[in-house]
């Protein structure tokens, strides 16, 4: 593991700090273990995306990340809200399955941004940004919940977005989304990690991942069993599991 | 048989005229009623959105407790109002006894709990699928319970309308502390049971025809308000 760790923080200065930090995390509910053994360092500058097979623990791990669940063991230390760019609001999550306020698209945007104010530019011109970069402006006025599956999942990343927020947490946000959508999503995950947002997305799209990750966690079975840099994953990510899941081979 | 059927042809006939008395009883009950909705409404949205917001110790308790009064029966409701009102009572100064005053305050305590109970279920489901947005938002109790009072609107509506439809046909309370004094506390309920004993069934058939018009109203609104919120995928 240090030796992986090595490897994912030998990057420039700026990317070297440190979001979050994962040590002996575990997760019971009940009598089940969930989660368990999770130690890691997750830098404050780096695209880190989660991938494992479904079940392995991605959306808990997240839920654990945004401080939504508590862990039953170990510790979770945050230094994203110092260490994150100024101004901003926090954190954002989108969920695998989109909460869409009874709402127009627009209302939902406001919603949020109501509750984190940003100073500087009028609030409906920030609004009105935030749908066209997800190509919703023609949905403004759309009760959320009548939009399409994929409309919903853009609307989710504008809203999560519009805050400007320090941290992204993103539960497959392209899931249910066609080739074209899939790029306008990425496209704004990429500028929002231009800006300075730390991103930690969670997906089930190889390719994806290629596209996106400074860094992969792998997770299988409630354990993180590998964190290194994509460049190293992808050439071989050295564990068996991870190599069946990245070949499509059944599993289980 | 003639005395019946001749007794539905003046009862028509009255509502036809608008009979002024008629008009009066008719009147009179939709306002206490809907004064009584309105208040209940405000106590029973902030008690739901309370009890669906906060965490606290006994809130399990209030919840049963809510739900187990909105089966109260009327009679006792009234009993306890009079208690209350009645010269020797507590509030006994403020002479409110047998006025349209005391007949609100006992449909309000008889339908709070209704209403209380059935916003707290409607507000419950709608945060169980809010709760992790608005915590991952970090959102204010305060603002919480606004968004839930808001996107809970149209179910709420429904809510206001049941409790309209239990406070307008309800009799045991308002006759107790209203006491069915002709032209002051006489409503259609209190009326019709004393019409009815007094054998004029004529005016007792028009006011009953007015209730129904009234609670097939009610419902038929009930429906018109789920299917527009339907429409605006609101549910
Ligand atoms: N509240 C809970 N109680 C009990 N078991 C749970 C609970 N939440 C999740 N689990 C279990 O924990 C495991 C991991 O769940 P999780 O949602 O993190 O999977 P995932 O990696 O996100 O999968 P997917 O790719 O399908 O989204 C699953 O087996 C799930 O059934
Ligand atoms: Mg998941």
């Amino acid at each position: 593991m240090s030796e992986n760790e090595r490897q994912v923080t030998s990057t420039p200065d700026t990317r070297r700090k440190q979001a979050l930090i994962f040590e002996n995390v575990a997760l019971e509910v009940g009598r089940k273990t969930l989660l368990r053994d999770i130690n890691c360092t997750i830098g404050a500058r780096l695209r880190t995306v989660i991938i494992g097979p479904n079940g392995a623990g991605k959306s808990l791990f997240l839920r654990l990340a945004a401080g939504l669940i508590k862990s039953t063991g170990g510790t979770i230390t945050g230094t994203i809200k110092t260490g994150g760019k100024t101004g901003h609001s926090g954190q954002s999550v989108v969920f695998q399955k989109p909460v869409m306020l009874r709402r127009s698209a627009y209302e939902n945007i406001a919603f949020v941004l109501r509750q984190h104010p940003k100073p500087g530019d009028d609030k409906s011109t920030r609004i009105e940004r935030a749908l066209d970069a997800a190509r919703l402006a023609d949905r403004a006025r759309t009760p959320a919940r009548k939009l399409s599956g994929g409309e919903q999942q853009r609307l989710a990343l504008a809203r999560a977005l519009v805050v400007d927020p320090s941290i992204l947490l993103l539960d497959e946000p392209t899931a249910s989304l066609d080739p074209s959508s899939t790029l306008i999503v990425e496209k704004m995950i990429l500028e929002a990690d231009k800006s300075g947002t730390k991103i930690i997305h969670v997906t089930h799209d190889i390719k994806q991942a290629r596209r996106l990750a400074d860094d992969i966690i792998y997770m299988h079975k409630g354990r993180l069993l590998l964190h290194k840099s994509a460049a190293d994953f992808f050439v071989d990510p050295g564990c068996d599991e991870a190599q069946a899941y990245l070949d499509g081979r059944l599993q289980n | 048989m003639g005395e019946i059927s001749n007794a539905f042809a003046i009862a028509f006939d009255l509502i036809l005229r608008a009979d002024a008395e008629l008009s009066a009883i008719v009147f009179l009950s939709l306002k206490v009623s809907m004064i009584a909705v309105f208040i209940a409404c405000i106590l029973g949205f902030s008690l739901g959105a309370a009890l669906t917001t906060f965490r606290f110790f006994g809130r399990r308790g209030i919840i049963i407790l809510l739900n187990a009064l909105m089966g109260l029966p009327p009679v006792v409701v009234g009993l306890v109002v009079y208690l209350m009102l009645t010269r020797a009572g507590p509030l006994g100064i403020l002479g409110l006894l047998y006025t349209p005053t005391a007949m609100i305050i006992a449909q309000v305590l008889l339908i709070t709990p209704l209403v209380a109970a059935l916003s707290c279920q409607v507000l419950q489901e709608l945060n169980g699928e809010y709760d992790e947005f608005f915590r991952s938002l970090n959102l204010a109790p305060g603002a919480r319970m606004k968004a839930l009072l808001w996107d809970g609107k149209s179910a709420l509506v429904t809510v206001a309308l049941a409790g309209f439809g239990r406070a307008i046909s309800e009799v045991g309370a308002v006759m107790i502390v209203g006491g069915n004094i002709n032209h002051v506390t006489r409503i259609m309920t209190t009326a019709i049971a004393l019409e009815t004993s007094k054998g004029t069934l004529a005016l007792a058939l028009a006011l009953g025809i007015i209730l129904i018009v009234i609670s097939i109203t009610i419902n038929a609104s009930v429906m018109l308000v789920r299917a527009s919120s339907e429409a605006r995928a609101d549910v």
